[in-house]
């Protein structure tokens, strides 16, 4: 056996691939080269009539010649196959910019979202978040806030009463009384939001809504001060508004909180009004049985309405309340 | 509340370099929103005079009247303008704006011909001064009130400064000018002149018998002055300086005594009121009506009294509804000349009483209900006497008290207690002296602090810490988080609500939400009967169309897609989540214990029970097609079976297992609505809406509906699932024929039943109704497989005639062969 055959056979095979137009050439080359006629088959047969001594080295010899030529075969394959498939793939073209979104386009309704939004947020800070009934004690949502009858606090908020309107069934002017239905079923620490849907008796124009939806936060721990609230509502409005936005407390009224302050927002170059909030008036608590000397506590609440008109430059107020598909598909559901 | 700076001027040193814009800032830093400062007079530039209406010459061929008026503004010769107002008369006196002149919106008058005539200037109303919104005609004055040719834009005391500023209800005291001067000097560091200071020393010695004065029920008055005056000539007219400040707080003037009750009023906060003293039989009392009875007001108004009104009465008959408004019997006339004034210190909530059964809230109520100074009825009624008598004729005759002022306790203060609750170290001497500030006495030794007169609302040691913090600044107080609850999650409730809209809205339906209220008729149409039907009715509804609270999500769902469908929508799906308020409870009177300490586990557990319970539900509305058509071909309709697959499909997201029945069941077609059963409840309903509603509505035929009571629902097991089997699956197909009222669901149970526990699952693959006989067929693919083994021939046989037999013995079903 030569080995300057096998050498001369591989150099060939090599050629012939390399010389292959497509496929169909090169299934001849590989015949030619790897088929049962090729001199290296023949070789190969012809080791079985070799004497033993020389069988092992001319075997390893022919061995790495044909996986030579083998491998030769096999990128000579490769590179026409990726020829053959753009080519022949190519043809198969089509326009896939053609519409094919069928599906009836889903998607929550921007108040559930900023809902969601805020809830995720206040969870994540170790606040639970509570619910309560919408049509409530009359007890629940002003007395024991410290809005007696006949306050002027009370006509503040325009209520629907319900019938028999001694039974003092309100629709909820805020979403207070659920605050007030925690403190009555927890012991403090109190770590709460209530966000929910609350009803006043105003018309529907483009910046209220006679149904609309608050977030209030409430907090009751030992130690609690007006510069945690401060600290809670700046947390929250940047997680809304973004880490730019800076707070204002302005001194206001609330008969359940004592100090009460208006939360103001400066977004997009001006002062926004956000929400209220304060320190719970000692009032409040003691009707909850919270000991005022230990406990202390601030609360705050805004409209998700508003903070969504706010935040995303929502112009009219129908178009939350109306239901129009154009309108909540715009959201997704995500924001 | 209107405040002037030229008002507040005169009670606080104010700097010329301080603008309004810092003044404004400084009333919102203390607590008092100033909604706008209006710049009365800006954009006006004169000429602008005072001038006599000398001729009037009618023109009458317009469509409306015009008149050719000659004034003496005093010029040398008359000037002629075209006015088209005609509340004026010869001898009048009015403001013209003269050539050269601008009013504002940059409106420039200058001598132009109009109605045939030559207007050489203009005969002007108060808005078009920028005054006010008076335009019900030009402004007229008296001889003897202002001089004929003098600068009116200084006699008006038009350039002005005025703050339109908020008043929270716990600070009635802020409704006066005294008040607002306070805050501005406060929270300024300026300094402040207390105008009852020059009152104390008034002294109005009597000369005759007075009206006598007396208070029937301290309850609902501790205080009650009552000056008599004579003497009084009605000719006497207001001063200008009085009248523009009445009119700039937006007040109109009258004659000269209401216009100093409103004057006293507007400076002081107390409001005032006179009777003419030849009305008045006997004495005044404040008492109650007592009966019903009509009792006509100053506004002309018969009235129906209620026994609870609170009145000043005479010995005959009521005379005024206390605090709110006078009477029209005795009310101040073109004839009156002796005068009884009223100042008293009423009971906030009498009046607001008073106010809110007659639907009416005057200047006076206003102040009233939110708490006046009781040391005030002294003062405000002195200054009413100091005023008259320097402006008219009158003559004091006789002061009569009834009763005495009550002012708040002391309150014992922990100077520490403000800084804790504040977050803010606070020297107690700052503590002392921004409590004097805003007026109350400091003893600093054991820091007691004694609140002002006007300030009944400081009661605690909170109340003081609020009125510490706003004259320090909120904005001093540091911004820091609270300690850091361990940790918090959504309950499995919420996190089930949430699950169930994402899958809907993931899968194309869009989420509204609507007003939950309802009508009558709406329930009737729908087809709502008994128990679903009844509801809670609001009192006072936000429309008469909607005094219902609603009793199902779908009307509002079919509502919505209407109104989707008039704005050109064709093929969508919705849903809703939320309460139903179906009045399953009748309501019983209000439980209202007293507030400040707990009430008892009892009361508590009695207000609970006493709001109805109000379901949460979530529904959906498929109408139109289930996808849109496009290049790709047409899109089928939502059918039914879609409905009752979200149903389920909210179900199993809530890993529930469920029964399902047909029911009858509005608002669904009877022959096409799904019960979903739960733990033996009926817990959804779904399928077509009925026909007559689809025509009512106009929504597409055969829309389709789900509605699921999410409340109703059993909380969600532990899931402990079963292993996944490895080993090969058996398949076996099997064809039943049923009476055509069998359902599916009872046959698959039935074969479900039959295969024992080996079987891994169930699927109706095909179902033909063409048999005939009242026969249908359905065909079922069971799938087995056991776990530790491959199941052999026999075995699968075995358990496929088991279910067949299950089948048959429960449903009547026969094998289907061939």
């Amino acid at each position: 056996m030569n080995p300057a055959d096998i050498k001369r056979w591989i150099a060939a095979a090599e050629a012939a691939f390399a010389s292959a137009k497509d496929l169909e050439e090169l299934k001849i080359a590989r015949l030619a080269h790897l088929g049962d006629k090729a001199d290296i088959s023949l070789a190969n047969r012809a080791l079985g009539s070799m004497p033993a001594d020389e069988k092992a080295s001319a075997g390893k010899i022919i061995g790495e010649g044909k996986a030579a030529i083998t491998a030769a075969l096999q990128s000579a394959t490769l590179k026409l196959e990726a020829e053959r498939d753009s080519k022949v793939l190519l043809e198969e073209v089509v326009d896939i910019t053609l519409p094919v979104d069928r599906a009836h386009r889903g998607g929550l309704h921007p108040i559930s979202i900023i809902k969601n939004e805020i809830s995720d947020f206040f969870i994540e800070q170790g606040y639970s978040v509570e619910e309560g009934p919408e049509l409530e004690s009359g007890w629940l949502n002003f007395d024991a806030l410290n809005i007696p009858a006949d306050h002027p606090a009370r006509t503040m908020q325009d209520t629907f009463y319900i019938e028999p309107v001694d039974s003092g069934m309100v629709l909820r002017t805020q979403t207070s009384p659920v605050q007030i239905r925690s403190m009555l079923e927890h012991k403090p620490p109190i770590y709460m939001i209530c966000p929910g849907r609350t009803f006043r008796a105003d018309e529907l124009d483009a910046t209220h809504s006679p149904v609309f939806h608050q977030v209030e936060g409430l907090v009751v721990d030992k130690g609690i001060t007006m510069a945690h609230l401060k600290g809670t509502l700046d947390n929250f409005a940047q997680a809304m508004f973004g880490s730019e936005v800076t707070t204002r407390l302005r001194p206001s009224f609330f008969p359940f909180t004592e100090p009460s302050a208006e939360v103001d927002i400066f977004f997009n170059g001006r002062w926004i009004e956000w929400g209220g909030c304060g320190m719970v008036n000692p009032k409040v608590l003691q009707t909850c049985g919270i000991d005022t000397d230990v406990y202390s506590g601030f609360a705050f609440g805004m409209g998700l309405e508003r903070t969504l008109m706010v935040r995303h430059n929502v112009s009219d107020m129908h178009d939350i309340v109306e239901g129009d598909l154009r309108f909540t598909r715009q959201f997704g559901v995500g924001l | 509340m209107r405040a002037p700076l030229s008002w507040i001027r005169e009670f606080v040193e104010i700097p010329n370099k301080i603008s309004a814009e810092e003044i404004a800032e400084g009333l919102i830093r203390v607590g008092f929103e100033v909604e706008e400062i209006i710049t009365s007079g800006a954009g006006l530039t004169g000429p602008l005079k005072f001038a006599k209406v000398l001729s009037i010459e009618e023109i009458t061929e317009f469509k409306k009247p015009i008149r050719y008026v000659g004034l003496d503004c005093g010029e040398k010769e008359v000037r002629y303008v075209i006015c088209g107002a005609t509340n004026f008369a010869i001898g009048d006196l009015v403001v013209a704006a003269l050539p050269g002149a601008v009013l504002p919106g940059d409106f420039k008058i200058a001598a132009r011909e109009t109605y045939g005539k030559t207007s050489n200037g203009m005969i002007c109303s108060s808005r078009e001064l920028g005054l006010g919104e008076d335009h019900s005609g030009i402004m007229v004055f008296a001889e003897g009130d202002v001089a004929i040719g003098s600068d009116a834009i200084d006699g008006l005391e038009i350039n002005d400064t005025i703050f339109d500023i908020a008043v929270n209800p716990d600070r009635g005291y802020a409704l006066s000018i005294r008040g607002i001067a306070r805050e501005v000097a406060g929270s300024l560091g300026l300094k402040f002149t207390d105008p009852v200071d020059a009152l104390r020393g008034l002294n109005f010695p009597d000369t005759g018998a007075g009206v006598t004065a007396k208070i029937a029920d301290p309850e609902t008055a501790s205080v009650f002055y009552l000056r008599t005056l004579s003497n009084f000539d009605p000719s006497a007219r207001t001063p200008m300086w009085m009248r523009q400040r009445i009119e700039k707080l937006g007040m109109r003037s009258i004659s000269l005594v209401v216009d100093i009750t409103n004057y006293v009023m507007l400076e002081l906060g107390q409001p005032l009121h006179a009777f003419d003293r030849a009305k008045i039989s006997g004495g005044l009392t404040i008492k109650r009506a007592g009966k019903a009875q009509p009792f006509t007001t100053l506004d002309g108004q018969v009235r129906q009294l209620d026994p609870d009104d609170l009145m000043v009465c005479d010995d005959k008959v009521p005379l005024a509804l206390a605090g709110t408004m006078g009477g029209q019997s005795s009310e101040i006339s073109e004839s009156t000349t002796d005068i009884a004034l009223e100042a008293v210190r009423f009971d906030p909530v009498c009046i607001a009483k008073n106010s809110r059964r007659h639907k009416l809230s005057s200047e006076a109520s206003r102040r009233l209900e939110r708490s006046v100074d009781p040391s005030l009825a002294e003062f405000a009624s002195a200054r009413f006497v100091q005023l008259l008598t320097a402006h008219s004729s009158a003559k004091h005759v006789a002061t009569v008290v009834a009763g005495e002022p009550r002012y708040v306790p002391v309150i014992k203060l922990d100077p520490t207690f403000i800084p804790k609750l504040l977050g803010l170290d606070i020297p107690s001497t700052e503590i002392a002296t921004n409590l004097r500030t805003i007026g109350c006495d400091v003893d600093e030794k054991t820091f007691t602090v004694d609140p002002p007169s006007w300030r009944l609302d400081l009661l605690t040691p909170t109340d003081l810490a609020e009125e510490v913090a706003r004259m320090i600044g909120y904005d001093k107080i540091p911004s820091i988080l609270p300690p850091r609850p361990n940790h918090a999650s959504l309950t499995p409730t919420q996190k089930r609500r949430r699950a169930i809209s994402s899958m809907l809205a993931a899968r194309g339906l869009a989420e509204v939400q609507t007003f939950p209220f309802t009508n009558q008729e709406t329930i009737e149409q729908m087809g709502f009967v008994g128990e679903r039907a009844a509801t809670y009715r609001i009192a006072n509804p936000m429309s008469d169309e909607l005094p219902l609270m609603r009793v199902h999500l779908v009307p509002g769902l079919i509502e919505v897609a209407a109104r989707n469908i008039s704005r050109g929508a064709k093929d969508f799906a919705i849903f809703e989540m939320g309460s139903i308020f179906r009045s399953s409870q009748k309501l019983t009177p209000a439980i209202s214990p007293v507030i400040g300490s707990r009430p008892d586990a009892k009361t508590i557990a009695a207000i609970y029970a006493s709001v109805p319970p109000q379901a949460f539900h979530v529904a959906g509305l498929l109408v139109g097609k289930s996808e849109g058509e496009n290049w790709q071909g047409k899109a089928r309709a939502y059918t039914w079976q879609d409905a009752i697959a979200y149903a389920q499909d909210i179900l199993r997201l809530c890993n529930l297992e469920w029964t399902i029945k047909r029911s009858d069941f509005a608002p669904w077609h009877p022959g096409r609505c799904a019960e979903l059963i739960v733990d033996g409840k009926a817990v959804a309903h779904a399928g077509e809406i009925h026909p007559r509603i689809i025509a009512k509505y106009g929504l597409p035929e055969r829309s389709v509906a789900f509605a699921v009571g999410l409340s109703a629902l059993p909380d969600s097991d532990i899931v402990r699932p079963s292993r996944v089997g490895t080993m090969p699956a058996a398949v076996q197909d099997v064809a039943l024929i049923v009476d055509a009222n069998v359902s599916a669901a009872e046959v698959a149970t039935a074969l479900r039943k039959g295969a024992g526990d080996l079987l891994e699952s169930i699927t109706l693959f095909d179902r033909y109704d063409k048999i005939g006989d009242g026969k249908i067929s359905l065909a079922f693919t069971l799938t087995f497989r056991a776990l530790d083994r491959t199941l052999t021939g026999p075995e699968v046989a075995a358990m496929r005639e088991a279910a067949v037999t299950s089948a048959q013995k429960a449903t009547g079903a026969v094998l289907r062969t061939g």
